[in-house]
């Protein structure tokens, strides 16, 4: 399946389609400590991937790989078939890889609106002066733009909240917010890092609706890093396992649990 | 009640996004206006003139270019005076070299010199933050003043050492220089102020002014959503500097009409940082208030006491006006840390609903 790349539809009538995003032998150090180690894998077009394992796998150094924070010791990053060169973040945002953060990172200062409103800055292309003046170009772009922010935000369900410094929300919330924030960017490719961390079941339920949504919907390639196995097991299309820096498991959920190395590093292994 | 919202219905985007959703604050903007275009012109003494509304009016413009650089994007500055230097020297210089050049056009073009100088020391923002940077801005302040001082040409190698603005008109009417009338140096300053304010405004509610939120915010997630942080610290440094180093020129054309090196010395820089604070960071509003507090409050607590029948003495009054200004500052610090206009923003909301608690 690994090399073909076959378009296939799954038991849900998404469709998945060929390699969006390819690891090849990626490896990140800093220093003496070898975060990443060798790991190689694909993502492909319109699935859901999730990157699991134990704490201090390298699970977030990878994500930050992929969003280009950090930049690979070794080894190559491939999009959309060509290899990715060296690249600030913010150019690798720009070429569609949208992204939230474990730690919650809005921008406080602002409105939810103005928050999602940031993440569509890509799109925006007013100049200074056009700014300035505001009448004519901007505020066409202001308002076109502000059209597409609100489909999002219905989409999430935060009408309510629009005007609302982001400051006062609550975490479930917030998270919310930061995922209509990447959304308002139309990525080809969303990484969600931990995008349930700290929540409650009945909020899990809700941010595992819309992250499915989202994939339904807008065709977004998801990849995300979760500690709810549950939760991962029934989202995803594949998974890779990562335990201290190194790939164990790759595969569909089944294969995954199915995996004795898998079972070794989440349960530990007896020593005889 | 007066500010009641109810019925004041948005039924399109652009609407809701116009400057003001609220017809009360377009209204009492009208009034503000009405005020300093009309009213304060006519009832207004030469001495209200020099003291209080025109120097209001330039180091409110300095306050906003300031804000737009620390309020906005994050980036501490501490050289304000010496970048309203460099928009000071670079009008002298021009007017000089350009006697037959349209004084506003000079104003108005000085401010671009500032700029570069201000870009060329806002690039050490691209490694360092906070208080560091502060230091970095720092360095730019003694060194312009320095530069003001020893490099003769700029004065036109005068031998006070200082420049001295002179006569200019503006289609046969005295705008700057002894021949001036304080009027009409008030409407000019209050043209340019209101011109550079609204262009401030569009600024910071549009997509820049985003960009530069989420660079003071958060500087990690705005790179990681696409903004380029050396552009958007660049050029908010660029346009604070330019309206710094425009309100400079005014501080010097249109009201000292002479100036030494050291009037851009550091206490100037703390005294425009000091009217962005209080006024209230990130806001466009606040430098006005806070000019008015900290510009307007010693004079009116300078003429009060003689306008009563009270004498005093002129150095008690001095220290008295030092002692109750400054306790004025703490007072509002404590009362509201984020400034007057947060202050003015939480009466409004108040009013919005009232008389209901909430």
């Amino acid at each position: 399946m690994k090399d073909l790349y076959e378009p296939y539809v799954t038991d849900d009538g998404r469709t998945i389609g060929g390699c969006l995003m390819e690891m090849k032998n990626i490896t990140l150090k800093f220093g003496g400590v070898v975060a990443i180690k060798d790991i190689s894998f694909d993502i492909r077009e319109g699935e859901i991937r999730a990157i699991i394992g134990p704490n201090g796998a390298g699970k977030s150094s990878m994500l930050n790989v992929i969003s280009g924070f950090y930049t690979p010791s070794e080894g190559e990053v491939w999009y959309k078939g060509s290899v990715r060169p060296m690249m600030k973040p913010y150019e690798v945002a720009r070429q569609g890889v949208g992204r939230t953060f474990q730690n919650i990172a809005l921008f406080e200062g602002m409105s939810v609106l103005d928050n999602v409103m940031t993440g569509r800055l890509t799109h925006m292309k007013a100049s200074l002066w056009e700014q300035a003046i505001w009448w004519g170009k901007a505020e066409r772009e202001e308002v076109h733009n502000r059209e597409q922010v609100e489909k999002i935000i219905d989409f999430l369900e935060i009408q309510a909240i629009r005007k609302t410094p982001v400051g006062r929300l609550p975490y479930g919330l917030k998270k919310r917010v930061e995922l209509a924030r990447a959304l308002a960017a139309e990525p080809s490719l969303l990484l969600l890092d931990e995008p349930m961390a700290g929540m409650n079941v009945e909020e899990k339920e809700d941010m595992s609706r819309f992250i499915l949504d989202v994939n339904d919907e807008f065709g977004t390639t998801i990849a995300l890093i979760e500690h709810d196995m549950g939760v991962v097991m029934d989202l995803s299309d594949r998974v890779v396992v990562m335990d201290y820096g190194k790939k164990i498991g790759d595969g569909t959920p089944d294969e995954v649990r199915g995996n004795q190395d898998v079972i070794d590093a989440y349960l530990g292994v007896p020593h005889a | 009640m007066l500010y009641r919202t109810a019925g004041q219905f948005k039924t399109s985007y652009r609407a809701d996004q116009a400057l003001f959703p609220i017809k009360q604050d377009a209204f009492l903007l009208g009034i503000i206006l009405i005020c300093a275009w009309v009213v304060f012109p006519l009832t207004a003494s030469e001495f209200t003139f020099q003291t209080i509304l025109t120097p209001i009016l330039i180091y409110s413009l300095a306050a906003l270019g300031l804000n737009i650089l620390t309020g906005f994007a994050g980036q501490l500055s501490l050289g304000t005076g010496a970048f309203m230097g460099v928009g000071a020297y670079a009008c002298y210089k021009m007017i000089t070299l350009m006697p037959w050049m349209n004084p506003v056009i000079a104003i108005l073009l000085s401010g671009v010199f500032s700029a570069f100088v201000g870009v060329m020391f806002g690039i050490p923002s691209l490694r360092i933050k906070g208080f560091y940077l502060a230091i970095a801005t720092l360095a730019a302040q003694f060194f312009l003043v320095w530069l003001f001082e020893k490099w003769a040409w700029l004065y036109n190698y005068n031998a006070s050492g200082a420049i001295q603005v002179p006569n200019l008109d503006m289609f046969g009417i005295y705008v700057s220089g002894p021949q001036a009338s304080s009027m009409t140096q008030y409407y000019l300053v209050l043209f340019i102020v209101s011109l550079l304010t609204y262009l401030c405004i569009n600024l910071t509610r549009g997509n820049l002014g985003r960009t530069w939120k989420a660079t003071r915010d958060m500087d990690i997630a705005a790179e990681l959503i696409g903004i380029n942080l050396m552009k958007s610290k660049l050029t908010a440094f660029a346009v604070s500097s330019y309206i710094v180093g425009v309100s400079g020129a005014l501080f010097v054309f249109m009201w000292r009409g002479a100036a030494e090196p050291n009037l851009f010395d550091i206490p100037l820089s703390f005294r425009v940082l000091f009217i962005a604070i209080i006024g209230g960071l990130g806001s466009i509003m606040g430098n006005y208030l806070g000019a008015i507090l900290i510009v307007g409050l010693p004079v009116v607590l300078n003429t009060v006491p003689s306008a009563l029948g009270f004498h005093v003495e002129s150095a008690l009054l001095e220290h008295l006006n030092i002692m109750i200004v400054g306790s004025l500052i703490i007072f509002f610090l404590i009362i509201e840390p984020h400034g007057l206009n947060q202050l003015w923003r939480l009466i409004r909301e108040k009013l919005i609903i009232w008389p209901f608690p909430h």
